[in-house]
């Protein structure tokens, strides 16, 4: 279950990823983000922003081009 | 942050598909955790304005894509450059690409550092009040300082 949510939804590169940023901040460790985003490039941004930044993808998928990923903060 | 990593760019450029790069990736850089600054200088100084009016033209960008077929010497009529611009920043909002308004206020919030190039100010007869406020105003011996620390620096 999340905790937060973020409706990226119609928003292009590089935004899902900057909302998310400012999301996880105001989190608290342990805690997951749920995102949704149409932009089709935000698959493989996600998995690099993760991989890069510590946090952890726990959930990515897609249903009629609504993505839909799950980020726990470390 | 000990190990942050570090990028600098320098922003040549002034026009409004130009101002993007420069802002995208150092808004993303800045979300991945980068400690950046961006060099302005030339007409990179354009996007710096407080009152910036950057401008697209279709004339001498064969690469531009035209809604309809358009020749160069339709190009460069008067209101040409304007109709471009209004129709290019349509575009973008309505696929949801961020305004450079929107995307240099998202670097200076997340402490993206900017540095003007005080010669171009000077060539230009720019004030620095005309530019917005935090600017840096230095020369080429401060980007080498900067750059000199970087992990990944860029000329755009």
């Amino acid at each position: 279950m999340a905790d937060v949510t973020l409706d990226a939804k119609g928003l292009n590169c590089p935004l899902p990823i900057l909302r998310a940023k400012k999301a996880l901040k105001d989190m608290t460790s342990g805690q997951i983000l749920a995102i949704e985003a149409t932009d089709p490039g935000s698959a493989k941004d996600f998995e690099s922003f993760c991989s890069q930044t510590g946090n952890e993808l726990v959930k990515a998928s897609e249903a009629n081009k609504v993505y839909y990923y799950e980020i726990r903060k470390p | 942050m000990a190990n942050q990593k570090k990028l600098a760019i320098i922003a040549t450029k002034g026009t409004l598909d130009f101002a993007y790069p420069p802002l995208i990736l150092a808004t993303t850089a800045a979300a991945l955790d980068y400690e950046v600054t961006i060099f302005w200088t030339f007409y990179g100084l354009q996007v710096l304005k407080k009152k910036r009016n950057l401008l697209i033209s279709p004339l001498g960008n064969p690469a531009m894509p035209m809604p309809i077929p358009m020749p160069v010497l339709v190009q460069m009529l008067p209101g040409m450059e304007s109709m471009a611009t209004i129709m290019m920043k349509q575009k973008m909002a309505s696929k949801g690409v961020a305004s450079i308004d929107d995307l240099m206020e998202m670097a200076l919030e997340s402490d993206v550092k900017m540095i003007a190039c005080q010669m171009t100010v000077d060539l230009f007869d720019f004030k620095h009040s005309e530019l917005i406020d935090g600017l840096e105003y230095a020369g080429a011996a401060r980007f080498f300082e900067v750059a000199q620390e970087a992990d990944i620096t860029l000329f755009i």
